[in-house]
């Protein structure tokens, strides 16, 4: 199958280079300490983190001194094509699920919050590819606003490469091809990557572009939530202030 | 396709909406004569071509409604009507306009750096120190007082201070303590030995008082106490040593974000023309309710202690005794329901929450002839920001 045109652009109208449509939203869940919805493209994410609170389950404590993270990933019934009822703890849920909690975990300066934990909860709502890398920003997007002290905002994105091309926001037919799959998460300012799987194999000088470019579109979604959490925290202030 | 068109258009043109009701609009121009196109038609300045291939054009009309989505109301859910969206849309403008220029200039948001003009500052909270540059760790606004710099972060859970009035719920009756939620990062926990116990006598907590600890709070209970210290593993104790402190009955509940609450000398206010008590905890939590005397309560519970002692043959009559206590009169109630929703609409539209304007509020849907349940209408919403805006512009010309 032919993924990019002769005159290069993709299956969606995109250049091999161009991100799909961001879109945020802060504060959508009202009872949450911290809320976000996070949109790329068709993909659908809403996030939302309780916290810091006290330890629910105290056996699960292991480090005294500090913050205990938590995540829980889902996916909606009617966010994929096909009605699926999937049972709650299924292998991938349970693996994206951990793969959150360590890139968060990365970033959150958990010792500044002793004996608590924070529950983070992420459902995707519509699936066209790159979940994981949405679920990622809708999370960091609700650690921001629920106010959890971070060294830097973590953000994520996917690259990958099909018809000898590395192609950046993999949507979900680009995705299912076979092609390889790179997920990067990076925190920005300090160039660090808390993220990097892939499916598939690639040639090592090959994986260096697909990563360059992944690690590109990871910095416009932080450029991206950055301006979001400006604005935010503006508007708050100012209604505020008296 | 159910696809509203308008046709035709010099002759041969159709015109198809495909609505999202969002920016951006993207305008499709599509030959299917593969000739090539020219552009003799003039279009207003502000489009830009973007995509250009086999007789298909892609022109994007205008992208300015990413700027205006941030200014959405947050956690509000409001059918405005497009005359009520504008005057909300002026007053929240005013308001910006009103806010001092220096905050919004200090706005910081994770991992921002934080200018530093001076030498030997000390770092406060929301910051960390990164290759000897100042970077923000939360989202909010940066303080300078003399040589320390932190963030004072917005939305975020309760921070305590001591002193500060606080109200909890009671979750849990553990051996000589009290565990209270109070919308801190750990459970509060209140010692029966900081407590004044009912009989106001100062002396040694037995172990018969430990048995009856749920006879002065039980689980569930709001409690109204003050912040005797924070540890620094986080743990916050509490102390009600005052007739003022202890647990509240026949009112309302309210959460707020705390950082809508600033700190005052005075928490506790008894509004005498409606007969009620209004507390603002500085965690957030904000109690309306009946107005009790506290001399009288004291009296009351001295009388059922007697009662008790007397036996529990008299048990049956003391609750009857104790229904006839709970009665509240119907306007009192309208009263706490009016204040309540003031504080609601207050608290949606992130303004800040203090007595006077909580009371101007009130005032203003008694003026507007507003019953309670109106109150939470969209029209409200609207009149109480343009009063806010109102409010602060003349205030800031007395200044």
């Amino acid at each position: 199958m032919e993924f990019v045109s002769p005159e290069g652009l993709r299956l969606d109208g995109r250049r091999p280079t161009e991100m799909r449509q961001l879109r945020a939203e802060i504060g959508v869940v009202s009872k949450a300490d911290g809320s976000a919805m996070f949109e790329m493209g068709n993909t659908k994410v809403i996030a939302a983190v309780y916290g810091p609170r006290e330890v629910q389950n105290k056996g699960q404590q292991i480090n005294n001194d500090h913050a205990l993270v938590r995540c829980e990933y889902s996916m909606a019934n009617f966010s994929t094509g096909d009605r699926v009822r999937k049972p709650k703890g299924d292998r991938r849920s349970i693996e994206i699920s951990l793969v959150i909690r360590q890139t968060m975990e990365a970033c959150i300066m958990t010792h500044l919050m002793p004996r608590s934990q924070i529950d983070i909860f992420v459902q995707v709502l519509q699936a066209d590819g790159g979940t994981r890398s949405a679920c990622i920003n809708a999370a960091t997007l609700a650690l921001a606003d629920a106010g959890i002290p971070m060294c830097d905002l973590v953000t994520s994105c996917s690259a990958g490469y099909l018809n000898s091309t590395p192609l950046l926001d993999l949507n979900y037919i680009e995705d299912s091809a076979g092609g390889a799959d790179v997920t990067v998460g990076i925190l920005p300012t300090l160039d660090k990557v808390t993220l990097l799987q892939m499916d598939a194999k690639l040639p090592t000088n090959i994986f260096e572009d697909v990563m360059q470019l992944a690690t590109e579109g990871c910095k416009a979604i932080a450029n991206y939530i950055r301006e979001m959490l400006a604005e935010n925290t503006k508007q708050l202030e100012f209604r505020r202030d008296s | 396709m159910g696809i509203p068109y308008t046709y035709p258009i010099d002759v041969t043109g159709i015109v198809g909406y495909i609505r999202t009701n969002r920016y951006p609009f993207v305008a499709i121009r599509a030959d299917m004569d593969a000739v090539a196109m020219q552009d003799d038609k003039p279009f207003p300045s502000d489009l830009c071509r973007t995509k250009q291939s086999l007789g298909f054009r892609v022109f994007i009309l205008s992208k300015s409604g990413v700027a205006h989505s941030g200014s959405e109301m947050r956690n509000l859910q409001l059918s405005l009507n497009q005359t009520q969206k504008i005057r909300l849309q002026s007053a929240l403008e005013k308001l910006e306009s009103l806010s001092s220029k220096s905050n919004a200039n200090s706005v910081v948001t994770v991992a921002d750096s934080i200018p530093i003009y001076e030498e030997g500052i000390l770092k406060g909270h929301g910051t960390l120190d990164r290759k000897g540059e100042l970077v923000a760790t939360v989202c909010g606004v940066v303080e300078r007082i003399n040589k320390l710099i932190y963030v004072r972060s917005l939305r975020s859970r309760y921070k305590p201070e001591t002193g500060d009035i606080v109200i909890g719920r009671v979750i849990e009756v553990a051996q000589k303590r009290w565990k209270l939620e109070l919308n801190f990062t750990q459970d509060a926990t209140l010692m029966l030995s900081s407590m004044n116990l009912p009989d106001g006598i100062q002396r040694r907590r037995t172990a018969v008082d430990e048995l009856n600890m749920r006879s002065i709070f039980t689980e569930n209970d709001l409690v109204c106490a003050e912040v005797r210290s924070s540890h620094n593993d986080g743990s916050l104790q509490l102390q009600a040593r005052n007739q003022k402190y202890g647990k509240l009955e026949k009112g309302q509940l309210l959460t707020v974000n705390p950082y809508l609450v600033k700190r005052r000398k005075l928490h506790f206010h008894h509004l005498e023309q409606y007969g009620i008590n209004l507390i603002i905890g500085c965690n957030g939590f904000i109690w309306v309710g009946e107005h009790v005397e506290v001399e009288d309560k004291l009296a009351v519970d001295q009388a059922n202690d007697s009662e008790q002692q007397i036996g529990k043959s008299d048990q049956n009559s003391m609750d009857i005794d104790g229904q006839v206590e709970t009665f509240t009169p119907l306007d009192t109630r309208q009263n706490i329901c009016r204040i309540a929703n003031a504080v609601r609409v207050l608290s949606a539209l992130g303004f800040s929450i203090t007595m006077e304007v909580i009371m101007e509020t009130v005032n203003l849907s008694k003026t507007m002839n507003l019953d309670i349940h109106e109150m939470l209408g969209s029209e409200f919403y609207v009149l109480v920001a343009e009063s806010e805006a109102e409010r602060r512009s003349v205030t800031k010309r007395k200044r």
